[in-house]
């Protein structure tokens, strides 16, 4: 708006009186800031010079004890141990190099050691002790302190760090620890502080890793006056921290090293499951690698080994491992036409050898055929057409649902690394994945658990878990936290009725103790401890319709990365089902020449105080077996040592 | 006398109004900014990449852009002024219901390549409102009831959202600016009196509110004032800030202990030492006489912009100007009070020094305007 002059100059003269006073305020402010900052850093200057010198207080996080893990019968598998070392002052040594040489004569340490060591003596400053040997022997350790008169500024320590005593056979399921990366720590929201200590160590892989929150614990924590130079003066305060707690695994330390031990220097995978709870009593993958190697830093060449390994001794196979189930997953589509009332345990199919479906044959694996096949005698004899036939009537669809619902495609919540889903196809699976309509030929292929069915060994000891028992048995690997029972929650019922269950089990039983089952030669012949179960060889190639004319290539004549898969899934005893076992040797050949064997001795170990009685087998393969378990290299129980058995 | 009497002919137009720009003041702010590029340098141990290198970058951006606000008109911001209110006033609504929360507290908004603090932009938006409000008012009628109200609600409006956020430290500033140009427009200071009582009384509600379930402060903010009453009540918790930072300026001594030799922020003593706190490295290194002659750089500063206003009839600029003047002051006063354990530390930055692009920008173009009221002022 329009003002008159004199408005304006009043308005004028307004503000500059205003701010002249607010002007005023101000400078008073600033001045009570100087004589402030005079006060601080002139007058009181000697005092808090004292205290920026003298009197810092820094708080140290004090690292918990990590949590112990333990086998079902309370056999350690993780360790603190003890872990001897030698530090070394150079304010305290004087001649740090000179002490440092000396030091070397005492101990074992390579002359790169000892350079290394005093590069870091003299490039740290005088106070800040450098550990410059770990993981002495005792008698080390105490020559070390026997010489104390001699090596100056030298102090012996202990630490604690992890210890895997079971090395081998427990390298895939409790993994280990590592120090913490980069990726570890950008993985969390809020990581806790304790992992930005200096070379503090998280689980890696395995129970280590998917447990670490129950078994890290939480830091205690100590406040200490330090100076300006960063030297601790004194600890005034102390709180301790709370241990991580000790975890009880329901593996038998015993069995899951005779499983070790039994799959040998095959790529091989095998796990035995309590029928009644669904407890994982071993669950072992080999070859394996010892997980000590890990804690301590692998070196370059130890891992080439590993990574290049064509047997992949890394690969946890029993829960990572996705192959074909083959013949084992024959149950699964029995039990769908049972349930889809399709077929009857008497229903009877002619079988010729192959069945022709459009332009393609599907061929039976007895080439002249099996002739009238019932149920029963198409599970002992495992005759293919008879799946071919029923799984047309019953669809994929209603097999899926039940492969799903005797534990395939799906994925355990177990706290191990990598647990696959495998897979259980069905017509929405392959319109989503491969867009392309189901064919009644990928239903012929599944049906023998073929084409696009994948299952890991532990899917498929649950399966045969849940046949064995009838109920949605869940597997677990954790049965103890702290001494404190986890509770087992009961196995829901699977909705299937007693003859169903009976129909395809006393098929199983006849696989392996009929005349003409094809692991009659597995076989255990004490009455108390019958075992049932399924053999399965799986393809990994194509055999041409050349090939088969000619004659299919044995597996003995191709190159072992080509072999089949052997397979054998199984329980015992038959009359009152304890534990299920599957064993999937990678390559093998056939399921009832190499894998079936050793499901039997890895069950009847399980089922057995000690090994396995010789009574067990029968009569005219005693003397191999007894030679075969004499051979075993099994661990020692006194020394704990494993004689090595190397790959020819 | 309103622009419109201008006689517009003298005002110098073009280019040559660089040459009426105050240069003093320009001088100035690069000097004390100066002074901030060399300490971060220093904190993040002589590397300039981590602090100083994107501090300088965006002293740049904002001289350009307080160039550029200082040609345009000054009756071109007057009458942007209410709508730079709003618009301010909008993000801010908009930061409450949507932002991003940084440091616990919820107060930007990600533009992507820079984060827009709406509460930051206020300060000067608000001055500039309340300018040309009192622009527009009749003098005569600048003590009436009524008209008092007005200008309240537009400080208090904003000052209650900046808090919710919560940021305590900004809506001080809000309130102390724009009360310091209602002072200098002319209200009566019976006002003033009343408004200190009420505040009086506020900060009594504050503190009886304690604990209860409509307790007006986050907890941590009442532990600031706690432990700014009591430092040594917790030295390892809340009151290490406090205590740390008087250790780094009373050891400072007369003379410091030289540039890139302070302990307390070498070995990690101090808190947030480069950005609230960052005086406190200063005056570690450089001593009573460097703090003292950064005081001294920063007074000069406000010295000159209240000149700018004395020499400014024009109500609306010379009103601005005691405006950015203050905003100035007390962002300083506050955070020099805080880090020397006269005040709470309720999170102020250092105006020029702090590390933070938000703040630097905005108080630039803060000082663009006061340049393009002092450019075309009348004459």
């Amino acid at each position: 708006m329009r003002r008159t002059a004199r408005d304006a100059e009043d308005s004028a003269r307004m503000i500059n009186r205003r701010a002249l006073l607010l002007g005023g305020a101000m400078s008073a402010m600033i001045a009570v800031l100087g004589v402030r900052m005079r006060y601080l850093q002139v007058d009181q200057a000697d005092e808090f010079k004292l205290l920026a010198e003298e009197n810092r207080i820094n708080i140290r996080l004090i690292p918990p004890d990590r949590g112990l893990i333990y086998d079902r019968n309370g056999k350690i598998i993780a360790d603190n141990e003890q872990n001897y070392r030698v530090v070394i002052t150079r304010e305290a040594a004087g001649d740090a190099e000179l002490v440092l040489r000396r030091l070397a004569g005492v101990i074992p340490m390579t002359p790169e050691e000892v350079d290394r060591a005093i590069a870091e003596v003299t490039e740290l400053r005088a106070f800040v002790p450098v550990t410059v040997a770990e993981r002495l022997t005792w008698d080390d350790f105490s020559k070390v302190a026997l010489n104390a008169p001699a090596l100056p500024g030298v102090v012996p320590e202990v630490g604690l760090s992890r210890q895997y005593p079971l090395d081998r056979d427990f390298a895939h399921v409790v993994g280990y620890v590592g120090p913490v990366s980069e990726k570890d720590l950008e993985a969390l929201e809020s990581p806790d502080p304790l992992l930005k200590i200096p070379k503090f160590q998280i689980g890696k892989i395995g129970v280590e890793k998917w447990m670490e929150d129950t078994l890290r614990g939480s830091a205690g924590t100590k406040r200490i006056e330090v100076n300006s130079a960063g030297r601790v003066m004194r600890e005034l305060e102390r709180i301790e921290g709370v241990p991580g707690k000790d975890i009880r695994l329901t593996i038998d330390a015993d069995v899951q090293n005779f499983a070790q031990a039994r799959l040998g220097i095959e790529s091989a995978a095998a796990v035995v499951v309590d029928v009644t709870n669904g407890d994982i009593i071993c669950i072992a993958s080999s070859p394996s690698f010892d997980p000590n190697l890990f804690v301590r830093g692998i070196s370059y060449a130890d891992y080439n080994i590993l990574t290049e390994d064509d047997h992949r001794p890394l690969a946890n196979k029993t829960v990572s491992g996705a192959y074909p189930p083959g013949s084992t997953f024959k149950m699964v589509t029995a039990l769908a036409a049972l349930e889809a009332g399709v077929i009857t345990a008497d229903s009877k199919v002619s079988c010729p050898g192959y069945i022709e479906f459009g332009e393609r044959r599907f061929h039976c694996w007895k080439r002249a055929g099996h002739g009238t096949v019932n149920l029963a005698r198409s599970l002992t004899e495992s005759c293919d057409v008879f799946y071919y036939e029923v799984a047309q009537k019953v669809g994929i669809d209603k097999i899926a649902a039940m492969g799903r619902k005797l534990g395939l495609g799906q994925r355990f919540d177990i706290p191990m690394s990598a647990v696959t889903e495998g897979n259980m196809p069905d017509k929405a699976w392959k319109l989503e994945r491969h867009k392309a309509e189901w064919r009644i030929g990928d239903t012929i292929n599944a049906s023998i658990g073929q084409g696009y069915v994948l299952t890991s060994p532990l899917q498929l000891a649950v399966m045969a878990a849940r046949i064995a028992s009838g109920r949605a048995v869940e597997p677990r690997l954790i049965r103890m936290i702290n001494d404190q029972e986890l509770p087992v929650p009961e196995a829901a019922a699977l909705g299937l009725t007693p003859d169903m269950l009976l129909a395809v089990q006393e098929g199983m039983h006849d696989v392996v103790n009929a005349e003409r089952g094809t692991a009659r030669s597995s076989r255990i012949v004490d009455p108390t401890m019958i075992l049932a179960g399924k053999t399965g060889t799986s393809q990994v190639r194509n055999i041409s319709v050349a090939e088969r004319a000619s004659g299919v290539i044995s597996n003995d004549d191709l190159p072992w990365n080509r072999r089949d898969h052997a397979l054998f899934v199984g329980f015992a005893p038959y009359d009152n089902p304890r534990y299920s076992v599957s064993v999937v040797v990678e390559h093998g050949g056939g399921g009832s020449t190499a894998a079936a064997p050793i499901a039997r001795d890895i069950i009847l170990r399980a089922m057995s105080d000690g090994l396995p009685q010789l009574t067990a087998y029968p009569e005219s393969q005693r003397a191999r077996i007894e030679t075969m378990l004499q051979e075993l290299p099994l661990r020692d129980p006194v020394t704990g040592i494993t004689p090595v058995k190397s790959r020819a | 006398m309103s622009f419109l009497e201008y006689r517009v002919k003298q005002v110098p137009t073009g280019l040559r109004k660089i040459l009426f720009i105050n240069w003093p003041l320009v001088v100035l702010i690069t000097a004390v900014s100066s002074v901030g590029f060399l300490m971060l340098y220093s904190i993040a141990g002589g590397n300039i990449d981590t602090w100083a290198r994107p501090q300088m970058e965006r002293f740049g951006v904002g001289l350009v852009l307080m160039f550029i606000v200082a040609m345009v008109p000054i009756w071109f911001w007057r009458n942007m002024a209410g709508l730079a209110y709003i618009v301010s006033f909008l993000l801010l609504l908009v930061v409450e219901f949507f932002g991003d929360v940084g440091m616990g507290a919820q107060r930007w908004i990600d533009l992507g390549f820079i984060r827009l603090q709406p509460s930051e932009m206020m300060k000067f938006t608000l001055v500039m409102m309340l300018a040309a409000y009192y622009d527009w008012l009749d003098n005569k009628k600048t003590s009436r009831p009524a008209f008092v109200v007005i200008p309240v609600l537009m400080i208090v409006a904003p000052t209650i959202l900046v808090l919710m956020q919560p940021n305590l430290g900004t809506s001080l500033m809000l309130i102390m600016a724009g009360g310091s140009v209602m002072f200098a427009a002319g209200v009566s200071l019976w006002y003033f009196a009343a408004i200190i009582s009420i505040g009086v009384a506020a900060v009594a509600g504050v503190f009886l509110s304690r604990g209860t379930p409509w307790q007006f402060l986050h907890d941590y903010q009442y532990k600031r004032i706690d432990t700014f009453l009591d430092p040594t009540a917790d030295p390892l918790g809340a009151g290490y800030n406090i205590i740390q930072a008087k250790i780094a300026l009373g050891s400072g001594g007369w003379s410091g202990k030289g540039f890139m030799q302070g302990t307390q922020s070498r070995l990690n003593f101090l808190p947030e030492k480069h950005t609230d706190f960052i005086f406190t490295t200063l005056a570690e290194e450089f001593g009573f006489l460097g703090a003292f002659s950064l005081l001294a750089l920063y007074s000069l500063i406000i010295a000159f912009c209240l000149v700018a206003a004395f020499q400014n009839r024009d109500r609306f600029s010379a009103l601005l100007i005691v405006g950015v003047a203050a905003n100035f002051f007390f962002y300083l006063a506050v955070n020099l009070s805080m880090v020397m354990g006269m005040a709470p530390v309720v999170g102020v930055p250092l105006p020029l020094l702090s590390y933070g692009g938000s703040a630097m920008m905005v108080l630039l173009v803060g000082f663009g305007l006061l340049q393009s009221a002092h450019v075309h002022r009348p004459r």
